[in-house]
C-alpha cells in the first residue's frame, strides 16, 4: 500500500508540474506535451519513455488496489457482526473515506485517459494539439467535465493527506516527536497537488487560459 | 435518573442473539457504569431473569477485564477511562443508552456482553515475553536504562490488554495491543535478545487470530483506556521492517 502509493504521489507531482506548463503559453504546452515523447530519443523509440511510465504507473496502480482490496476482505472478515450503534469514526473525515474515495479517483482516472489521453470523449481528436485539447475540455459549456474534475481532484486530496501519512507511519519513518510534522506535511503535499491540478481547469473556466 | 438501556442479549456463542430494551429508575448519578448494571441484574434475578453477563474483576481500571462498547463508544465517552471508572453523572437522566459486547471475528461472544479474549494470550505467547535465567532480583542499575526510554516503555507497559482498541478499530484490527507490546519490550535491554523474532511471530499471531489489518485510522488511541499512543504503531512497522532486513 505505502510503496505502490509512493510511486503513484511521485507520478502525481510529476504530473502536476507539467500541467502547469500551460501558463506558459500554449507553444510551450504542447513543446512539453512533444517533448514528453522523445525523451530518451533517439535510444528510445517515439513515446516510448511513456510507455515504460504507463507499465510502471499500471504495476504501481494493480499492487495498489490488490492491498486495498486485502485489507477490505480482512476488516469484513474480522468485524462480521455490525454494531447496532456506531458513531463515526472519530479520526478524520481523510481516513474513513479512503476505500470509496480510492474508486472515484479510479473511475476519474478511467475517464480522464479517454478524455486526454485516448481522445474518445475530447472535442478534440487531434492528439498532437495538448493545449487545444485542455481549453475546449474545460470551457463554461462543458462546465460538467470541470465539475467532475474537481469532485475527483478533492477526493484525491483527502485520499493523499491520509495516505501520505498512512504510509510514513507504515514504512515506521513516524514517531511522537515527528508525528505532528509528517502530518502537516502530508497535509501540504495534499493541499498543493490538490491547488495545482485545480488551477489548470479553473484557468480555463476564466478565461485566463485560452 | 431513569435510564433506558438497550443491552445485547446473546444466550451463547451459538445464540443469534439481540437487543433487548429495559427501563431503570432510580439509579444514583454517583454509581459507576458496572454498579448501574449490578442493581438491574439484582432486579433481573429477583424478577426470576437471566441477569446481563459482563465482564469485570478489579473495578479499578487496572485489570482490564470490563469492556462494553457503550453508545458506540468502547469504555464509553470519557476519555481515557475503563467502563468500571466510568460514572454514571456522565450520562443525563431520561438517556437512552446502548451496550453492546466487543464486535470482532478474533473475539467471539461467550454471553451477553462478555466475549473470549484468548486471542490476545495467543500474541503474547508468541513473542509478548523476555527470555531472562530466573534466580535472586537482579542489582538495580544492573542494566542502565535512559530515563525517555524508561518512561516510554513504561507508557506502553500500561496497555491493560483490554481490546477496546480492536473493538473501535474499522479493521477489527488488534496492531495497537501489538504495537504497545513491541515497544515496551522494545525498548528495554531486556528485550533486545528476542526482538527481531518477536515482532515477526506477533504480528504472524496477530493475523493468524483473525485481527484486520491496520490503516493508521487512529480509532484505537482515542478510545484506548490507557492512552497508548499511536507512534507504538510506527515503531511495530520500524521493528518489522529491520527484523525481515535481519532475516533476508
Amino acid at each position: 500500500m505505502a510503496i505502490s502509493g509512493a510511486a503513484l504521489v511521485l507520478f502525481l507531482l510529476a504530473h502536476m508540474i507539467g500541467n502547469l506548463k500551460i501558463f506558459f503559453g500554449a507553444d510551450a504546452f504542447d513543446h512539453y506535451a512533444h517533448w514528453l515523447r522523445d525523451i530518451g530519443a533517439p535510444m528510445l523509440p517515439h513515446s516510448g519513455f511513456l510507455w515504460i511510465q504507463r507499465v510502471g504507473l499500471l504495476v504501481a496502480l494493480v499492487l495498489h488496489i490488490w492491498s486495498a482490496a486485502v485489507l477490505t476482505i480482512r476488516a469484513r472478515k474480522a468485524r462480521p457482526v455490525k454494531y447496532a450503534h456506531r458513531k463515526p469514526v472519530q479520526g478524520s473525515y481523510a481516513a474513513r473515506t479512503m476505500r470509496w474515495g480510492g474508486v472515484i479517483v479510479f473511475l476519474f482516472v478511467v475517464y480522464h485517459i479517454l478524455d486526454l489521453t485516448t481522445r474518445h470523449l475530447n472535442p478534440v481528436a487531434d492528439t498532437s494539439k495538448a493545449h487545444a485539447a485542455v481549453a475546449a475540455d474545460f470551457g463554461p459549456d462543458r462546465w460538467y467535465v470541470t465539475a467532475f474534475y474537481t469532485l475527483a481532484v478533492v477526493t484525491l486530496g483527502f485520499h493523499l493527506r491520509h495516505g501520505i501519512w498512512s504510509a510514513l507511519q507504515t514504512l515506521g519513518v513516524s514517531n511522537a516527536r515527528r508525528e505532528r510534522v509528517l502530518k502537516a506535511v502530508a497535509f501540504a503535499v495534499a493541499f498543493v497537488i490538490c491547488a495545482g491540478f485545480l488551477a489548470v481547469p479553473f484557468a480555463v473556466l476564466t478565461g485566463l487560459v485560452k | 435518573m431513569s435510564l433506558k438501556l438497550r443491552i445485547w442479549r446473546q444466550a451463547d456463542a451459538r445464540d443469534k442473539g439481540s437487543m433487548v430494551t429495559y427501563q431503570l429508575q432510580n439509579v444514583s448519578p454517583d454509581m459507576s457504569f458496572l454498579e448501574m448494571l449490578d442493581v438491574l441484574n439484582e432486579r433481573l434475578t429477583l424478577d426470576g431473569e437471566d441477569p446481563v453477563a459482563f465482564d469485570h474483576d478489579c473495578r479499578e481500571g487496572i485489570c482490564g477485564m470490563c469492556s462494553l462498547v457503550i453508545n458506540g463508544v468502547p469504555h464509553g465517552p470519557e476519555k481515557a477511562t475503563t467502563t468500571c471508572q466510568l460514572h454514571m453523572r456522565h450520562f443525563s437522566d431520561g438517556e437512552t443508552i446502548d451496550i453492546e459486547p466487543w464486535r470482532a471475528a478474533a473475539f467471539p461472544v461467550v454471553k451477553d456482553l462478555v466475549v473470549d479474549r484468548r486471542a490476545f494470550d495467543k500474541i503474547i505467547q508468541a513473542g509478548g515475553f523476555i527470555s531472562a535465567p530466573t534466580g535472586s532480583a537482579p542489582d538495580a542499575h544492573a542494566a542502565p536504562v535512559p530515563k525517555a526510554d524508561a518512561d516510554a516503555a513504561f507508557e506502553a507497559a500500561t496497555c491493560i490488554g483490554c481490546g477496546a482498541c480492536v473493538a473501535a478499530c474499522p479493521n477489527g484490527s488488534g496492531m495497537l495491543f501489538t504495537a504497545a507490546k513491541i515497544t515496551h519490550l522494545g525498548l528495554l535491554p531486556q528485550g533486545q535478545p528476542e526482538r527481531d523474532t518477536r515482532v515477526i511471530d506477533m504480528l504472524h499471531a496477530h493475523d493468524e487470530a483473525g485481527f484486520g489489518g491496520c490503516t493508521n485510522t487512529g480509532e484505537c488511541t482515542s478510545v484506548c483506556p490507557k492512552g497508548i499512543p499511536l507512534e507504538t504503531i510506527s515503531r511495530l512497522n520500524k521493528d518489522y521492517r529491520k527484523a525481515l532486513h535481519a532475516a533476508s
